[in-house]
């Protein structure tokens, strides 16, 4: 199928009513979510994950991709006006968004923010629709050597760039490994870590692991203090909330550099949305006439990163879609879903499932409308959420964290490993090991050490084959390059200055 | 304060990681490291697990280098709320089979509402009712889904 023949047919399936509205419920949810501090697209995806299971697959994935792509349009809200981002990515815009709201700016600051994302969301839409099919057929020829090396490879690039110790998020995917090790062994059928539990011989269920570690974390991590919001005054009227044809000509540069930077950067695994941000936020800031004035509320600085981290989530779902290696905690939780549901991703899930690929192709475009038309006249609408009082929303959280685990299940005992797992990543934000690895290992564990073992059968016990063929070759030389930065100290420093900006 | 709580926690969590990877490795040793068609059940445990031990270690060991400069006293109050918050989301789960998943999240809620977040009895109360409602209409009404029932019948 050409593409302008899977566009024809992508829209056709994100135009059946029932998508429609999921998919207007994704966006909906994901900018309420991106609004909402401390609560991210990963620990709302997961939440939401086992309510799927009743729902079409392109329905399902409509919703949860627009959850995803919809949190990055809302995240700049609390970034502008109360100086607190709604989640990561949005930190940079923080830095000029909130100095233009001080200076009585927040709606031409919210509007850029919002046509920003529309045209980069659009832009990575775009490159989603030309890179992945031919990326797919490329990857055709990869064997299980290769897809090794590629694991190896994404799975080093979050460990890099998932938190100040390198040493930490290695140990986090390690224990990601040893959780999806548990079980039956997928070769042998010897069971493995089950400590004579019958519950765990099929494995501790990825669902599980994700709503505790991200959702539960965080909700525990939030409930160490109870501080109020002090927001800057919201702006009444679409007119108030739209940038002038000067803030629009200033940004002409901003459109075009946050939406290139941002799908490169997503391409690329482990760098993710605040990486792409940060540097489309640098390089505006660089080549601005006006650099002197960045940080005290120009309104570029608003664009640029608030446009790369929409433009980037188009090109996570490359890698993910056409080689089945998501590159952060959130897109592997879309890989475990599209697993859940009987897909399989890599190189042949596009031709065998044109209509899902195609369809989720379509209702992004869709979606990114939606989003601009929900985010401009709405967005004082919106930002009343904020006001949702914490001792409402945390058991909320608890409560459909806990329907959400027992509905995959039926059973009391994942509820136990949810209470475990929600320990664990309460106490991993609390000790400084980032989820994103433990969730991406997790993730790729099994698929991991099966590619090891094909490979090595393969070559009949011999570690050579990883070496010798070229493409797994490179992969792993990379990954081992990424793992030795730290010995690297300006490289190390330009790591430890980006991560300063999460 | 921070400093020296992420002190003891690194020395904590390389102790817990390292007596983990030493798990992973004793056990990976009783199942095959190779068979004749390639790896076996223990090959790919084995490794990771040695692994975990050595980083775990790297990790003590700088928790325990930084550990000797003096520090401030730790302070408990913030995790003693998310821990407490835990143990009733813990407890709440052990009632869930005598009381049933909605009631015991209601009694979940209102422990939140009146003793981690000091509302008054009333609120906690109507919003551990109407949270509780909330999720019936939504999950077992809306959605068909079924939750454990305890002797109240709900």
């Amino acid at each position: 199928m050409d593409i302008l023949g899977g566009l024809v047919h992508g829209f056709a399936v994100a135009f059946e009513p029932l998508n429609l509205l999921w998919c207007f419920v994704g966006v909906l949810l994901g900018t309420l979510v991106g609004i909402m501090p401390g609560l991210g697209p990963p620990a709302t995806i997961a939440m939401l994950l086992p309510l799927t299971f009743k729902m079409s697959p392109a329905g399902a994935i409509i919703m949860l991709a627009g959850i995803y792509y919809g949190a990055k349009y809302g995240g700049s809200t609390t970034s502008i006006l109360l100086n607190m981002p709604g989640e990561s990515a949005s930190v940079v815009t923080c830095l000029d968004g909130y100095q233009m709201a001080r200076k009585g700016r927040a709606g031409p600051a919210l509007g850029i923010a919002a046509i920003a994302s529309f045209v980069a969301g659009t832009f990575g839409v775009l490159g989603l629709m030309l890179v992945a099919p031919p990326l797919a057929k490329l990857a055709l020829s990869f064997s299980s050597p290769e897809y090794f090396g590629l694991m190896a490879l994404g799975l080093a690039m979050v460990v890099l760039l998932a938190g100040r110790s390198m040493l930490k998020a290695l140990l986090a995917a390690l224990v990601g490994l040893w959780i999806a090790s548990v079980g039956t062994d997928l070769f042998s059928a010897t069971s493995r870590f089950t400590f004579g539990e019958v519950e765990l011989l099929s494995g501790i269920d990825f669902v599980v692991v994700a709503i505790g570690v991200f959702a539960l974390g965080e909700v525990f991590g939030n409930m160490e203090t109870h501080d109020g919001i002090r927001m800057q005054p919201m702006p009444k009227g679409l007119r108030n909330l739209l940038p002038t044809l000067q803030d629009l000509k200033d940004c002409r540069f901003a459109f075009v550099n946050g939406s290139v930077i941002g799908f490169l950067v997503g391409v690329l695994p482990g760098a993710g949305s605040t990486i792409a941000s940060f540097l489309s936020y640098g390089v505006e800031k660089a080549v601005s006439r006006r650099r002197e004035q960045f940080g005290t509320g120009v309104i570029e600085g608003v664009a640029a990163p608030e446009g790369a981290n929409n433009s980037e989530t188009g090109g996570a779902l490359v890698p993910l879609l056409t080689l089945g290696i998501p590159g952060s905690g959130t897109t592997a939780i879309l890989l475990a879903a599209l697993v859940l549901w009987g897909f399989r991703p890599g190189p042949l899930f596009i031709p065998d499932n044109p209509g899902l690929f195609w369809g989720l192709v379509a209702s992004m475009y869709i979606g990114n409308v939606m989003l601009l038309v929900l985010n401009l006249p709405l967005v004082p609408l919106f930002a009343q959420v904020l006001r949702t009082p914490s001792y409402v929303l945390y058991p909320l959280i608890l409560g459909v964290s806990m329907i959400g685990v027992y509905s995959t299940s039926s059973s009391l005992f994942d509820l136990w490993l949810l209470a475990g797992f929600g320990l664990l990543g309460y106490l991993m934000r609390k000790l400084e090991y980032p989820a994103a690895p433990l969730i991406l290992a997790l993730a790729l564990g099994n698929d991991f050490e099966r590619a090891l073992r094909q490979s090595l059968m393969m070559s009949e016990g011999s570690l050579s084959i990883l070496v010798t063929r070229p493409i797994s070759a490179v992969m792993l030389s990379l990954a081992a390059l990424v793992l030795l930065i730290p010995v690297f100290g300006r490289v190390n420093a330009w790591r430890l200055q980006a991560l300063e900006q999460e | 304060m921070e400093e020296r709580t992420r002190n003891s926690g690194d020395v904590a969590s390389g102790l817990i990681l390292a007596a983990l990877g030493l798990y992973i490795v004793l056990q990976a040793r009783h199942w095959d490291y190779l068979v004749p068609d390639g790896p076996g059940a223990g090959f790919f445990p084995l490794w990771y697990g040695i692994a975990m031990i050595v980083l775990s270690l790297a990790v003590l060991a700088s928790g325990l280098r930084r550990r000797t400069a003096p520090a401030p006293a730790a302070h408990w109050s913030k995790p003693g709320r998310a821990l407490s918050a835990w143990l009733a989301f813990a407890v709440s789960i052990a009632l869930c089979k005598p009381l049933g998943l909605l009631a015991s999240f209601a009694l979940l809620t209102f422990f939140i509402t009146g003793v981690l977040y000091r509302r008054p009895l009333r609120v906690a109360a109507v919003v551990a009712i109407s949270s509780a409602a909330g999720l019936y209409l939504v999950f077992p009404l809306l959605l068909g889904m079924s939750l454990p029932v305890g002797f109240l019948g709900f």
